[in-house]
């Protein structure tokens, strides 16, 4: 790995002072770290977010849950609010990789690097999230722009994020067996007027299906969207799975979520 | 170029390390501590796991400056007086090793899931084992181990 300045911030604005066209934000490393061994980034500043005391933390309200950009996995998936608010976000967290990755990893970092099989993101489309940066509010739905893309401007950073608390909702996944990752995975989440069902691991970015939030806001039933024929067209193809298998795998993890919820 | 501070094993550390340093790097060539083996080096075996303030982690994904001022506990810090851990013992008992390239990731890991989970059911012995990868034995024995120190810890 190239040699860095690595530098911890105390703050926000600190943080943000230091970023520059050559640096990146270091939360747990975990895509960061073993991008620069391999040689895949490389980067003269190294920030370090994890000591801003601000990022870390999880909040619920009668509405919404908010949880700081640092917050771990572990965090996540331990913590008894946001089980009682919002089952599936914490058994989502407990399914990403293993428990050395949940140790360190945390949500923010997994949602600014925007990998097409990250879970997080599928959260934050179905749950209406709000990404709090140091600079504005953004939509979830404008977030996640494309392939490791987000709208994150450079030394913009992620503060935290607030996910809406939904009547129902449910995160199945059709994990890679090795490694965990999603193959696809879906979070379908019912809210008072609609029903949102997110994609990761099928496409190249996650994306809500309209097609099915429409036929499952209709009727809130796995038989309203059984046999549906998604198109596989623009559907991620490789070893370990076919587009016309993933587009298949998404129906079911789909209707799996629906029955879940 | 940095200070890095630690207590590994219960003894106060402080050498200067360059800032892309990892934690396995520094543990290894800077301590000589090679118990902790580097197998994949793409935090997907878990050879390399270490405790950092009482939790897992795999070392060779963190960097040295960014556990600076942090407790360490590594295989060579779990016996007492010369007497091996229980977990060292169970896997050596139960024969959860062949190789023991593994090992020294295997039982840091499994003894922090103790640290959480007192009695793991099979189940949950095997999800937390997830991130640690054995090319020999495969997980019999390992899972046996890990049941049998869960008795004696």
């Amino acid at each position: 790995m190239k040699d860095f300045n690595y530098h911890s911030a105390k703050d926000s604005k600190e943080a943000s002072k230091l970023a520059s066209s050559s640096s990146a934000f270091l939360a747990g490393g975990m895509t960061t770290i073993p991008s620069m061994k391999l040689g895949l980034a490389t980067y003269k500043d190294l920030i370090d977010i994890k000591n801003i005391k601000k990022l870390s933390g999880i909040k619920v309200s009668g509405k919404s849950v908010t949880i700081g950009a640092a917050t771990k996995h572990v965090e996540v998936s331990n913590s008894k609010d946001i089980k009682k608010a919002i089952p599936s976000l914490s058994s989502l967290a407990e399914g990403i990789g293993d428990p050395q990755v949940r140790n360190r990893g945390t949500i923010g970092g997994s949602i600014a690097n925007n990998d097409p099989s990250a879970d997080y993101p599928s959260a934050c489309i179905a749950l209406n999230a709000t990404i709090h940066t140091n600079e504005r509010k953004i939509e979830a739905a404008k977030f996640f722009k494309g392939m490791f893309e987000t709208a994150l401007k450079k030394g913009e950073l992620i503060e935290a994020i607030e996910f809406q608390i939904p009547e129902k909702s449910s995160y199945q996944k059709h994990p890679n067996p090795a490694s965990r990752y999603a193959i696809v995975g879906v979070y379908v989440a019912k809210h008072k007027g609609d029903v949102n069902v997110a994609v990761t691991g099928a496409k190249s970015c996650v994306y809500n299906d309209k097609e099915m939030s429409k036929a499952l806001s209709g009727n809130f039933s796995s038989s309203s969207i059984d046999g549906m024929d998604l198109d596989s067209s623009e559907m991620n193809s490789d070893m370990h799975a076919s587009a016309d298998f993933r587009a298949s795998l998404v129906v079911t993890q789909a209707k799996k979520a629906v029955d879940a919820c | 170029m940095g200070k890095i501070s630690l207590e590994v094993n219960g003894r106060k550390v402080e050498k200067e390390a360059s800032d892309n340093t990892l934690l396995s790097t520094f543990l290894r060539e800077h301590l000589q501590l090679t118990g902790t083996h580097i197998g994949c080096d793409t935090s997907q075996c878990g050879a390399c796991v270490v405790h950092v303030d009482g939790n897992s982690l795999k070392s060779c994904t963190a960097l040295a400056a960014d556990v600076n001022g942090s407790k360490v506990t590594t295989i060579e810090g779990l016996e007492t007086n010369g007497k091996m851990h229980p977990m060292q013992e169970a896997f050596k008992k139960l024969h959860g090793l062949q190789c023991g390239f593994c090992t020294p990731g295997m039982v840091m890991s499994a003894v922090d899931l103790l640290q959480k989970n007192k009695k793991p059911s099979d189940t949950e012995i095997r999800d937390w084992l997830e991130g640690n990868i054995c090319r020999c034995t495969g997980y019999q024995n390992i899972v046996a181990a890990v049941k049998e120190a869960a008795t004696k810890m």
